[in-house]
Parts: C-alpha cells; sequence; structure tokens
C-alpha cells in the first residue's frame, strides 16, 4: 500500500489504537487524534479534490479551518451525507468513509480537467460575454453545462434522520479560541469569579500550543501546561468549556451564536445523542482570541498537490506526527517558515533550498537554519513547480533576474512550503460592527474601534509570538471580567519560554508571476490575472473585482485569499491597499449546517399545533382535519365508505332537517371590559354599540385604517361594560393587536382592559330546527324559549352544573345556538349535548360543511369573500354601518371618493346555466364567452358548494357592479372554455329568515 | 462598446487578454445634466439606459452613492416571475417579463435569465383558494400560470416533500413556466455598460445630499458629495433610501423601509430545477449556476436602516427549508445578508411623476422588484422623458393611497380566516 510518512514517535496522536478508513474506496488507518487530512498525509496522499472551475488536481494545503482545496464528502450511510467537509476539520473515526468530489470519473483522471486546457479561453467572468445565441441555446445547453461543471459535492438525497439541539446561555466572559490568549484570558476572567463560557472550533483545546514542540510555560512544557490548565478550568463550576464549537455569528447587543459539533467524531454515536448544538449566548463582555491565518504565495503552479502552508506543515509534524514528504522546497517572506523547516529538517525531511523573498534574510530564525546548514538563499523567488498529480519540482530564481523564467533553476522535490505572513482573524469583530483599522507596520488590517462590550486579543489583533499571545489574552481577560463587575479581576502573567516568532510578509502577487496560473482564490480558481483583468475592464470597486472574478466567495470565503487578492488590485489601480476598501465579513465564519440553525423543529414541532378540547373525540369520529392557522379543525366527518362532497351532503342535510353539532372552539375570543368599554367598541367596529342592551348580540365588522374589512364575529354584551367579542380564527391576534395598538397608542385615556379568552371556552355550536328540543334538558337557570331568548341573544347559565355562556346565533340560517363553556368542560359537555341528541339525529359536522350552510345563506368569510380590498358596502353590510358614530376605524377612509365610485366590484350569487356544474373558486368573470386574452375580467368567485339543499352548484362571486347585473348572463372561466352563470342574489336559502325561529 | 460574444472571447484570448477595455467610464460629474437619475441599481442604471436609446436623452448621470449594483440589485435573490393577482400589476410585471426574455441580446451581456420555472406552494384550503384565482385571473391577463397537484409538484421539484407527516402538507402549486431566476450582478453591469456607451455619465460614490428646487417649485439641482449638479429632471430609484431621497424635496412617500435577510448553501451539483416558493410558511429557495442553493429569508418585524440581521430570522426559514426538503440538513449556510427593502401598505410599487415639477420616482418595490427591472427601468424612463405614465404604470401613482385605489397584492396573499 502508501508509503508511511508518520514519524516514530511524538505528536498527540494515540498510536496505539490504529484506526481503519477508507477515502475513494481505498483503505487506509491512522490513529484516535489525526484529521483525515493528517491520516491521508501520512499515508502519503496528497491528492484529494478538484478545483471549482478547471478541474485542477488539489492537495491540502492547510491544516485548519482556512481549507481551500481539500474538500471530501463524509458518508455514514446516504441520508447521512455531508458533502464540502474539510479534511483537514474530519476528525478521524473507526470506518470513517471519504468521497473526493467534483471529478468524473475518477480524482486521478477527470473529463473535466480539459477546462484547465482550454482556461485561457475562460478568464474571469467569460460567462458574461458569450452564450446568448441563440436565445434558447444558454437554457438548453449552456447553463446546464456550466452548472454540472461547477457545483463541487453533491447534495444528500434522503431526509437526515439527526437531531440538532438548540440553547441559550448567559455568561459574563465569552472567550472565542483557546490558543494561549484565549485560555489566558479565560484564566484571569474565572479566576475572578466570573461566569465563562470559552469555546474553540478543534476538537481539543490549545490553539498553536497543539503544534508546539520546545517552547516552556512556567518552567513546563508546552503541552504540561495546556494539560493543566485545561484541567484546572474544567474544575471551576462557573466555567463551561465547549470543545468542537465554532461561534460563528456575532449579532448585536453581545449575542454570538456557536455551532457545537456533539458526534460528527465518533464512530457509532448513540442515537439520543444530537449531532450538533446551536448556542446563542448572550455575554457580557466578549473576548475574541481566534488567531492569525497563514497567507499563501502566488505564484505559477502554487496549487498544485504538495504545495502547502509552512506553518500547517509544523502543525502536522508536531501534533499528528507526520512528515508532509521527503524532500522540500520553502519559500517564504517571514520568517515563520523557517521554524518550519527547522523542525522538518529536525524530522528528516531534506531541505533542498529555503528561498526567501526579502533581499536580507536575517534574524534569529534564518540564523538557526544558516546554522543547521540549510540552504538559505536570500532575494530568491519561485518561478513554477512541476507535476501533475503531486509537485515533483519547484524552480527558484534570483529575484534580481527580472522576468527570465527560463534561467530558473528546477529543484526536485516533493513538497513545497510557502509563507506569505499571517492574517489576523478579524472575522468576528467586523460582523460585530467594530470598525477595522489598516496598521501600516503590520501591514494588516486589525480590530479598531469597538461598537460592543468585546475586545481582541492575541494574534487576532496582530499581536505574534507566544510570550506576547499569553500576556495579551490575560490582559483581555482581566479587562473583560473587570468591565462585567468583577472589579478584583487581575491578570496573570506567565514566564514563557519560546523560539521567536519573526517578521515579514507579502500581500500580493510575486514577481515573474503575471501570464500564469498564479493562483489567489484556490478553491475558485482565480488567479492574480484574472484579478488585473477585472480592474481593466473597469471593476475598481472591491467589491466589483470579488463579484466579477468570484474570489473570497468560494466555501472559504477567502480565509487564504482576500488579502493577496487586495494586494494586487491595489498595484494594478495604483493606490495604497487602505484605499481599496474591504469586502463586508459575513456571518457565518465557517459554515453551520442548516440542521443546527432549525433545529429541533420539524414535523410536529415544525410549528404549534393547536387542537380543541373536541380534538380527540372527532378524531375517535373519523374526523378529516384542515389546517387553520396553526389550528387543527375537523372539516368534515366521513361515514365508512364516503367521501367529503359526500358526508358534507348528508351533514348539510341533517343540520337542516334536524340538527348537527359543531365544534367552533377555535374562534378568537376577546373579553373587552371596563367603564369606556362601550366607547370603545363604538371607535373600534363600525357598528353602533350604545344602545346594545345587555343580554344581546350583534354582528360585528371591524375595518382596517384604510377602510378595508378586516375581521368579523358576533359580540355579546354581557353586561353594561363587559362584551365577549368573537372573531375569525385566523383573525383572533390581528384584532386583538389592532385593539392594543389604538388603546395603547392613541385612546390611552379609554379604561378598558382587553383580554384574550379564546382558549378559555370551548364553542359548540347546536344548529337546526331540533337543536332547542335538544339543549332544552341540559340547559340550568336559562329560559331557552323563543320569546325568553330571541335570535341574537346571550345569556350565562350552567349546563349540567358546567357554568355556560349561552349565544342563540345562527351562522347556518337555522335556529341554533353556541354553548361556549370552559375549555377543561369542552369535551364532557360536547358528549352530553350529543348524547341528548341522539333521539334526534344530532349529526357532527365540519367546517365544509360550515362553509355550504353559511354560503347558502350569503354569509361572507372575511378572507374568502373579501381580501383586503372590500369595503362593507362592496359585501352588502351597510347596514352594519352606524350612520350617526362620529367616527370609528376606517371611517375617513371609507369617504374617499374611489371607496364610493360605481363599478366597485359586488357581492352577488352566481347560478350556473347547468345546475350540476361546479365552478372553482377564484374563476374569473367575464362578460362574452369569447373573449380572448389578455382581457380584463369583471370579478372572479369567491365560494362555490354543491348544495344539497337546494338540489344544485351555487356560488358567490365579487363582481363589478354587481347588484346592478341581476339576471345577467356572465361567463365563467375553468380549465377549458368559459361556462354561463347567471348572476343571483348572494341569498339562496330561507331570504325572509324564517327558519331562525323554525323549530 | 466592445460586443461581446463567444469570437470576440477567442481573439482577445489569443492576445492574453489584454486588449479588453473597461466596461464603463469612471467620469467626473459635470456642472449639468438634463437629467440625473439618483440610484445606480438596475432600475436605475437602466432608466438612464432607456433614457438614451429610445428617449435620445444622451446627457445624462446616473448618481451612485456606493458602487454601481451594490443596493438590493446585489443582494436580492434574483426570482423573476410575472403571475401577480391583479390586472394592472400583472401587466406591469409582464412587461418587464417581456423585457427579461431579450435582455442578453438587447445589452449584448449574458444576465443569464433562465426561465426555469416558479412553483408557488400551496399548504392550506385557503392558499388553494387564492392560488387557483391567480391561475384564473393571469390567464385572463395573457400571463402563463397553471395549477398543479402536489404529485405534480414533487414531479417539477423532486426534492419536495409533499407529506405526509409535514405539518403543513402540500396541497398543490402554482407554477409559472416562465418564471425563473437571473445574475443580478451581470443586470446591473449590463445596463451600466451599454448607458454608458450611449454616453450616460455613471458617477459612483457620489452621494445625492440635497435636491434643490426653484422658486417655482421645480427642480433645480442634487446637491452631492461630489458637488452641486444642475438639472431639471431627477428621477429618484433609491429602493430602501427612497424616503430618505425624496425628503430632500420636502415630500414624505407612503413607505416603511424593512431589512430583509437571504442567505446560500455551500454550492453543490444541481439538483434543484426550478425555483420553489412558500409564502404560508415563508421559504424561498433555488439553485444558482454556480451551485449553491439561493434563499430567501423573511423580512424582520421592525423598521429598520440596518443591513444587519439578526439570527433568527434565517433560523426560521431554514426550519421551512429543511420540513420542505429534509435531505438539507446536512447542507450548510455559506453566507448570509441583508438589504433593505422599502414597503408600500398595498406592496405595489410607486412609479410616476410627483407633485414637485422635475420630480419622478421608482420605488416601493419592496422585496420583489428585481424582476420588474428591466419594465421599471423603460417606464421611469418613459414617464421623465414625456413628463407623463406610461399606460402600465398610469395607475401606480402616489395619489393612490390619498383615494383609496390601492392595488393590494399582500392582501390577495396574507389573509387567513
Ligand atoms: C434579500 C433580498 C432578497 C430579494 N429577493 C428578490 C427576489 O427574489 N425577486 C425580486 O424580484 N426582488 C427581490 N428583492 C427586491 C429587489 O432586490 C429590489 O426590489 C430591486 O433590486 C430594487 O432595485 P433598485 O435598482 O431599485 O434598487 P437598488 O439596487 O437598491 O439601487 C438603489 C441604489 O440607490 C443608491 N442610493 C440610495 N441613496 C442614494 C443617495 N442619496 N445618493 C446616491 N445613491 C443613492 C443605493 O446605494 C443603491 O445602489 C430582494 C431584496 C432583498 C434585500
Amino acid at each position: 500500500m502508501s508509503a508511511n510518512f508518520r514519524t516514530a514517535e511524538d505528536g498527540r496522536i494515540d498510536r496505539s489504537r490504529p484506526l481503519g478508513f477508507r477515502f475513494d474506496e481505498r483503505s487506509y488507518q491512522g490513529f484516535p487524534g489525526d484529521t483525515l487530512a493528517s491520516a491521508l498525509l501520512a499515508n502519503g496522499v496528497h491528492l484529494v479534490g478538484r478545483s471549482f472551475k478547471y478541474h485542477r488536481p488539489r492537495g491540502i494545503l492547510s491544516a485548519g479551518a482556512d481549507e481551500p482545496n481539500a474538500l471530501v464528502a463524509v458518508r455514514r450511510d446516504e441520508a447521512r451525507y455531508t458533502p464540502n467537509l474539510r479534511a483537514t476539520q474530519v476528525e478521524l473515526y473507526q470506518g470513517l468513509s471519504a468521497e473526493s468530489q467534483n471529478r468524473s470519473p475518477s480524482l486521478a483522471f477527470d473529463i473535466g480537467a480539459v477546462n484547465d486546457r482550454l482556461s485561457r479561453f475562460f478568464p474571469a467572468g467569460f460567462y458574461y460575454k458569450t452564450f446568448m445565441w441563440p436565445r434558447k441555446a444558454w437554457e438548453r445547453w449552456y447553463e446546464p453545462w456550466i452548472r454540472a461543471m461547477a457545483g463541487l459535492g453533491r447534495a444528500p438525497t434522503l431526509p437526515d434522520p439527526d437531531r440538532y439541539a438548540n440553547r441559550f446561555a448567559h455568561c459574563d466572559v465569552l472567550v472565542v479560541g483557546a490558543g494561549p490568549a484565549g485560555l489566558a484570558a479565560a484564566l484571569s476572567a474565572a479566576e475572578a469569579g466570573a461566569r465563562v463560557i470559552l469555546c474553540d472550533e478543534q476538537a481539543e483545546f490549545g490553539g498553536s500550543l497543539l503544534a508546539e514542540s520546545d517552547a516552556t510555560i512556567e518552567g513546563k512544557p508546552a503541552a504540561t501546561w495546556l494539560a493543566e490548565t485545561v484541567a484546572l478550568l474544567a474544575l471551576k463550576p462557573r466555567v463551561t468549556l465547549l470543545p468542537r464549537t465554532t461561534a460563528f455569528g456575532y449579532f448585536a447587543y453581545n449575542m454570538v451564536g456557536l455551532a457545537e459539533r456533539l458526534t460528527e467524531h465518533l464512530a457509532e454515536p448513540d442515537p439520543a445523542l444530537p449531532r450538533e448544538r446551536l448556542w446563542q449566548v448572550r455575554a457580557r463582555e466578549v473576548v475574541l482570541a481566534a488567531g492569525a491565518i497563514e497567507r499563501p504565495l502566488v505564484f505559477p503552479g502554487n496549487d498544485r498537490p504538495g504545495v502547502m502552508l509552512a506553518d500547517a506543515t509544523r502543525t502536522y509534524l508536531n501534533r499528528y506526527g507526520v512528515k508532509c514528504g521527503s524532500r522540500a522546497v520553502v519559500v517564504t517572506a517571514h520568517d515563520a517558515a523557517y521554524r518550519a523547516a527547522l523542525e522538518l529538517h529536525r524530522a528528516g525531511v531534506a531541505i533542498a533550498a529555503i528561498a526567501d523573498l526579502r533581499t536580507a534574510a536575517n534574524g534569529p530564525l534564518p540564523e538557526a537554519a544558516r546554522a543547521a546548514g540549510l540552504p538559505v538563499r536570500p532575494a530568491t523567488t519561485i518561478t513554477g513547480t512541476g507535476g501533475r498529480l503531486r509537485v515533483t519540482a519547484a524552480s527558484l530564481a534570483p529575484l534580481a533576474a527580472e522576468s527570465d523564467r527560463r534561467g530558473a533553476e528546477p529543484l526536485t522535490c516533493d513538497l513545497v512550503l510557502m509563507s506569505g505572513g499571517f492574517t489576523p482573524s478579524v472575522h468576528l469583530f467586523s460582523q460585530s460592527r467594530g470598525k477595522l483599522r489598516f496598521d501600516g507596520e503590520l501591514a494588516a488590517y486589525v480590530p479598531g474601534h469597538s461598537v460592543q462590550q468585546e475586545r481582541s486579543a492575541g494574534a487576532c489583533r496582530g499581536v505574534f509570538g507566544l510570550a506576547a499571545a499569553l500576556a495579551d489574552g490575560a490582559a483581555a481577560g482581566e479587562a473583560a471580567a473587570r468591565a462585567a463587575g468583577f472589579s478584583a479581576a487581575r491578570a496573570r502573567s506567565f514566564a514563557c519560554h519560546a523560539s521567536g516568532f519573526g517578521t515579514g510578509g507579502i500581500r500580493s502577487v510575486l514577481p515573474n508571476a503575471h501570464g500564469a496560473k498564479a493562483f489567489v482564490d484556490f478553491q475558485n480558481d482565480v488567479t492574480a490575472d484574472d484579478l488585473v483583468l477585472a480592474t481593466r475592464e473597469g471593476f475598481h470597486s472591491i467589491e466589483h473585482v470579488k463579484r466579477y472574478t468570484t474570489t473570497g466567495m468560494a466555501t472559504d470565503q477567502g480565509k487564504t485569499s482576500n488579502m493577496n487578492a487586495l494586494g494586487i488590485v491595489s498595484e494594478a489601480l495604483g493606490k495604497p491597499i487602505p484605499e481599496i476598501g474591504l469586502t463586508t465579513f459575513r456571518m457565518p465564519y465557517t459554515p453551520v449546517s442548516f440542521g443546527i440553525l432549525a433545529g429541533p423543529s420539524r414535523d410536529e414541532l415544525f410549528d404549534p399545533v393547536r387542537t380543541t378540547p373536541i380534538h380527540d373525540w372527532a378524531t375517535a369520529h373519523g374526523a378529516v382535519f384542515e389546517d387553520v392557522g396553526q389550528w387543527k379543525r375537523a372539516r368534515y366527518f366521513p361515514a365508512p365508505g364516503e367521501d367529503m362532497e359526500r358526508a358534507v351532503a348528508r351533514e348539510c342535510r341533517a343540520v337542516r332537517q334536524s340538527t348537527g353539532i359543531f365544534d367552533a372552539s377555535t374562534l378568537g375570543k376577546i373579553e373587552v371590559v371596563g367603564p369606556d368599554a362601550v366607547e370603545f367598541m363604538n371607535r373600534i367596529y363600525v357598528n353602533a354599540w350604545s344602545r346594545l342592551g345587555a343580554g344581546r348580540c350583534r354582528y360585528g365588522l371591524v375595518l382596517r385604517e384604510d377602510g378595508f374589512i378586516a375581521d368579523d364575529g358576533v359580540v355579546g354584551r354581557l353586561a353594561e361594560n363587559r362584551f365577549h367579542v368573537t372573531t375569525t380564527t385566523g383573525g383572533a391576534t390581528r384584532v386583538l393587536a389592532q385593539m392594543e395598538d389604538y388603546l395603547q397608542t392613541e385612546w390611552p385615556e379609554l379604561e378598558v382592559w382587553l383580554t384574550s379568552v379564546t382558549e378559555q371556552w370551548a364553542v359548540i355550536a347546536v344548529q337546526g330546527p331540533r337543536s332547542r328540543a335538544v339543549l332544552e334538558g341540559l340547559v340550568e337557570g336559562i329560559d331557552i324559549a323563543s320569546r325568553a331568548m330571541p335570535h341574537m341573544s346571550v345569556a350565562e347559565g350552567r349546563i349540567r352544573g358546567v357554568p355556560t355562556r349561552l349565544f342563540r346565533v345562527s351562522y347556518t340560517g337555522e335556529l341554533g345556538f353556541e354553548v361556549n363553556v370552559p375549555a377543561d368542560y369542552g369535551r364532557a359537555v360536547w358528549e352530553e349535548i350529543f348524547e341528548a341528541g341522539q333521539p334526534h339525529g344530532i349529526t357532527p359536522y365540519g367546517t365544509e360543511t360550515m362553509h355550504v350552510l353559511r354560503a347558502e345563506k350569503g354569509y361572507i368569510v372575511v378572507g374568502q369573500e373579501t381580501d383586503g380590498t372590500a369595503t362593507p358596502d362592496d359585501v352588502g353590510l351597510t347596514w352594519a354601518v352606524g350612520k350617526t358614530k362620529p367616527d370609528f376605524v376606517g371611517k375617513r377612509s371609507l369617504a374617499r371618493p374611489a371607496m364610493r365610485a360605481p363599478g366597485r366590484k359586488q357581492l352577488v350569487g352566481l347560478l350556473t346555466e347547468d345546475p350540476h356544474f361546479l365552478l372553482e373558486e377564484g374563476a374569473q368573470i367575464l362578460a362574452a364567452p369569447n373573449q380572448k386574452a389578455p382581457t380584463k375580467p369583471l370579478g372572479h368567485v369567491t365560494s362555490s358548494y354543491r348544495s344539497a339543499t337546494l338540489g344544485r352548484t351555487i356560488a358567490l362571486a365579487m363582481i363589478a357592479g354587481g347588484r346592478d347585473r341581476m339576471g345577467e348572463m356572465l361567463y365563467v372561466t375553468t380549465a377549458e372554455r368559459p361556462v354561463p352563470a347567471k348572476v343571483t342574489s348572494p341569498v339562496f336559502y330561507d331570504p325572509e329568515g324564517a327558519r331562525l325561529d323554525a323549530a | 462598446m466592445q460586443r461581446f460574444s463567444a469570437l470576440s472571447l477567442i481573439r482577445h484570448s489569443l492576445g492574453g487578454h489584454l486588449g479588453w477595455q473597461p466596461q464603463w467610464r469612471s467620469p467626473e460629474p459635470k456642472a449639468e445634466y438634463d437629467a440625473v437619475i439618483v440610484g445606480a441599481g438596475g432600475h436605475g442604471l437602466g432608466a438612464a439606459y432607456y433614457l438614451a436609446k429610445e428617449h435620445g436623452m444622451r446627457n445624462i448621470a446616473v448618481l451612485e452613492k456606493g458602487w454601481l449594483g451594490g443596493g438590493n440589485t446585489g443582494r436580492n435573490t434574483t426570482i423573476i416571475r410575472s403571475n401577480y393577482l391583479y390586472d394592472e400589476s400583472a401587466a406591469l410585471y409582464d412587461h418587464a417579463l417581456k423585457l427579461w426574455e431579450n435582455l442578453s441580446r438587447e445589452l449584448n451581456y449574458n444576465v443569464m435569465f433562465s426561465q426555469r420555472g416558479v412553483m408557488m406552494l400551496a399548504h392550506t384550503v385557503h392558499d388553494v383558494q387564492i392560488f387557483k384565482r391567480h391561475v384564473h385571473a393571469n390567464r385572463a391577463n395573457g400571463v402563463d400560470n397553471e395549477w398543479l397537484t402536489a404529485e405534480q409538484a414533487k414531479e417539477f421539484c423532486p426534492p419536495l416533500h409533499i407529506g405526509p407527516g409535514l405539518r403543513y402538507p402540500v396541497l398543490g402549486a402554482a407554477l409559472q413556466r416562465r418564471g425563473g431566476t437571473a445574475r443580478h450582478d451581470a443586470v446591473a453591469w449590463g445596463y451600466a455598460r451599454a448607458a454608458d456607451a450611449l454616453g450616460v455619465d455613471i458617477i459612483q460614490n457620489c452621494e445625492v445630499t440635497a435636491i434643490r428646487r426653484g422658486t417655482a417649485g421645480a427642480v433645480e439641482a442634487v446637491e452631492t458629495s461630489r458637488g452641486a449638479i444642475r438639472t431639471r429632471k431627477i428621477g429618484v430609484s433609491a429602493a430602501g433610501n427612497t424616503s430618505v431621497v425624496m425628503a430632500m424635496a420636502g415630500l414624505r412617500m407612503p413607505l416603511e423601509s424593512y431589512p430583509l435577510q437571504a442567505l446560500v448553501s455551500e454550492p453543490v451539483k444541481p439538483m434543484f430545477p426550478c425555483v420553489a416558493m412558500s409564502n404560508t410558511i415563508h421559504a424561498y429557495i433555488s439553485q444558482s449556476d454556480k451551485g449553491e442553493l439561493v434563499i430567501g429569508a423573511g423580512m424582520d418585524a421592525y423598521v429598520s436602516y440596518s443591513q444587519h440581521g439578526a439570527l433568527h430570522i434565517p433560523a426560521q426559514t431554514l426550519e421551512a427549508i429543511c420540513e420542505l426538503f429534509p435531505m438539507f440538513r446536512r447542507m450548510r449556510m455559506l453566507r448570509n445578508w441583508g438589504g433593505i427593502v422599502d414597503v408600500t401598505p398595498d406592496r405595489s410599487p410607486i412609479l410616476a411623476k410627483t407633485e414637485v415639477a422635475g420630480l419622478y420616482v421608482n420605488c416601493g418595490w419592496g422585496t420583489g422588484g428585481f424582476k420588474a427591472t428591466p419594465g421599471a427601468a423603460h417606464l421611469l424612463a418613459w414617464t421623465i422623458a414625456k413628463d407623463e405614465p406610461h399606460p402600465i404604470n398610469a395607475p401606480f401613482t402616489i395619489e393612490r393611497f390619498r383615494d383609496g385605489v390601492v392595488i393590494d397584492e399582500a392582501a390577495a396573499a396574507a389573509v387567513s380566516h
């Protein structure tokens, strides 16, 4: 099998427990503590992916979250298939199975790589310039081809069975990043007694300490200090440690979003565990200690597998015990690469050359390298690399030899280390809306002015080196604790011995690199030339350059590329970097799963299900439910073998001939109470309430400010100062909100109290000629005889001992009652009534029957007959509007000319010529049978039903000037041709209202 | 203007792409223009283009406080459709849709208009009634829209979960096949390049700070961060900032500005063939040519000019997305952002003359004006050039709110019973 690049000892992996894993159908071995990337490198595998546009072979560039190239899919099973994961962040477990992406048929041989051959024809933005002819060709050919080439991994195809959890937390100090700065900050804050949350995206705390080879802190090896510090923090009850947790977003008022990964690293996770947990942390103070990101160098062939960030190779060596190659060429503009070279050299990797882009390579690290006999070449650049699927050579040339690439000397190697210096990780600071400042000395953006309660510490604000980071972190922790009210906080100081960090850096393309494939954004295949082309074409804003070339828009969001891109654009435009501007840092820092944000919300838990007290009874009696807002409402109760049509016909007949029972509990109910209740009602509703006596009801209508109908419902006046208001099911919250809005902001002087009582009352409608007979024997303390209790009245009493508000109202046109009882008794009372109704053939009915019955009577449904553009007059409710009231909500708007203009749509009935033809709700109404589109319809059908009572279909419609069209024949659209229908009154049944008292 | 074509691309490839010219100039503002457009979004740039191309006005400037296309044009989820309910709206949006169908060739810029179909899901009986009403009304208006059963909807969009088990099962869908998406940046750039070629000055980093009116009340000049510019005609097309700009002329607009958020996933291979929208549970999704799932999130509940959104808004959107597409839970959000949308009381735009002579306004497109870009631009140009509205935009006045002649597209969608 493949070569073994594992060191003999050292590293933080557990060599006693080998783990088997698969990558693209081949089996390999690694150890606990490995990432997929380190395990592959240990096996000598560098080729792991293909780039987005040119499908170039790509390897592993980095060792962390900044990785642009090594994207893989991890597959547990098809439902647990996760694309686009960074191999550098995937923890190894026994049996892990990973696949490469964006290649076909195989990683080593990818047809898409012809794009690379043809790349000169595909510069930045090429697709804006072509594929325009012929018209349909874009959709038919070009777009499918572009789509197929793009896209990286593939989406999972089966529903994800895993669970996601969600929690909210508060703390005094949230520390983001558990490197030396973060640990020191957490220690300072915790020792002051603050409630601390410390999170880090990696599996282990320690950050750069995890790759420390020779440093000591407090006289101990760094690794020992780290273990002790973490143990110490873990013992503190007020400290919460969250490894594998990424702070991905910084929101207003110091709310930080954390994504914790709980099972992704386990071979066989306990199914009871959630996969991930979202933390929404509201912190008094935040310390950002997010470190820095090493910059690649921009030179031809810098993307070949085996070309790596210098510091990453140190991490692989020291943390994972992996040598990334056997013979390395080092190219650098920063001292840090010397450290990598020295340590690799010590581990037995041959260093072919260290090319330093600076004219002089001095300072302790270069000197140490020279002392160790490493070939240091100052003022030297790299002009290219060789190899296909893995780097095999690197060409170096003296900087002075202007532009002569052929004079370059190719050095054989299987590894190229590069370092362009370090970019402070200011993402979260920027997300917090803090203002960045360009530090000329560091040549980097660092946190400037803060706008939230946060501070940065260590490398993420340009403070480099172990000793400096520890001190900076400790000071930040102290300051944060103090600011959070722990005045006794003091910063620890740490005796620390470590090699220097060094200086240097470059942010641009290397000399001689134009005209060749020198990549800036690896994943999106953006070259230095692409950026220059963009500026040539007039894209001068950095946001334009980004969008035109797609630099910085890949899944790594430009972590390794943004500074180089800025540098190149700055040179191309001849303007200093700070004048170029900066693209916005957007949430999230690294990608977060949809699942973690959706959380436990799914199916039943997606939205609360509201059910009535009678719901279970309805279920037991075979009801079919419909969703109305969050409510489940019984739509009809099919008997065995019945479809909806037949069930509804039977239910309708029962109500008209005998009695039906209907669960109206979902109706909105508001109790309006207080000395000014009647005045308040007068202002909110169009109706006049002053003369409505206690014990009487009235149909109420609410308008919006613009004069259009907002809601309706029966209102009962229980007493001088007390109204029982009902609203539509969907309108309950809206009406209450409108009432509160006016009460609190417009009429605070009114003494009125509003209480939502929707869920306090179960409402049982008993409707039909036998309804009184059914209730007679049950009701206590109320005379329900017609004379004592006429239509539209309300009385309080009891039913079988249960306190009851009994309304005599009808939405069916029949004699009817609505029984309101406390919700807890709803089912019991329902069953009592049902029982008492048996001799009368009482029949449960649902919303569909309710709709048919009310439509036969021409009663409107707000939201069906009305759509927010109907006035009371439009739907024939002018009679409800109080004529003499000084004001009510919407009154002024009703006076506008357009609201009374002739030709407004009005509510009418429609009877099709064919009495059995059922119109579609929403169908349009035309004046003539063969009007061709485009045409202006006269109106539309709002309700359409089969009426069992009338033995034909009926419809309600809103038609322009409808009330003047009685008897006219109009034409209604169907899926085929328009059908004729006659305009009629909207009241189809019992227009005199005789049935209200028929018993 | 350098023509773009496959041939020119090949020719320039051989020259190492050194021969490409700037797609637009970066001119200094002149002292006076015949017309000034405020706001270099798609609408404003397009208006300048049509003014130059169809109305012969060449001395025009577009003033942009930031970079062109950086407003909502560059932030939206690019859903294009014209199946609006009312006759007036259908005419307006279909006017735009027809222009979209030839826009790439008109501008010689591939705006990647892709008629992959826009499907609106119905989850309740009420939704079904509303969408069927749309289907019938659109057909009468000559706008394509068809009804799909839940099974047909799934066939059209295979990742869609239609139930059972769904909290709000899919009962059907309205599909406009001519609807689709386009590349938003290309629309701004294409118009900018074409307008520039006709002599229009596009002046970026130039914020309008005041509007000067003469003694008779007519506009005379704008003051900007780059000096005063005289002009007799000002077309304001400033989206979320319209109220602020119009206040400079002393007009109070019937607008509220809200943050609206959107997000994209990491790119994946093509698997989502259309645009799917659910008004009821608030999910809007399509897949870009790059492979990202492009997802529209909701509007904040409160007015604000901050483009910084809160986490619960994208979280709620992803709840809905994962409910309808449960295999996407393991997909990952790559980028989230917001824009400020200007909303009218009836959710229909204002595209009109104003009571101030020489001042024209195009605004109120709210969450849905990208689809209107070519149409709005075309009609705004007409209105400015002729000092009167085109019949298509004649109903979209400011006065309709005073007079009660609203075109209430929101009411048509949002009321439940
Ligand atoms: C997240 C989101 C998703 C959306 N999704 C869709 C969708 O799917 N489909 C759809 O059709 N629509 C959608 N929209 C709406 C759509 O983006 C807008 O309606 C449309 O782009 C507006 O275009 P515009 O050219 O008028 O505005 P913009 O592109 O915003 O242009 C206005 C310009 O005016 C400039 N400006 C403002 N004030 C001044 C000043 N004082 N001086 C100079 N310049 C100024 C601004 O900087 C800006 O560039 C969405 C919007 C958002 C925010």
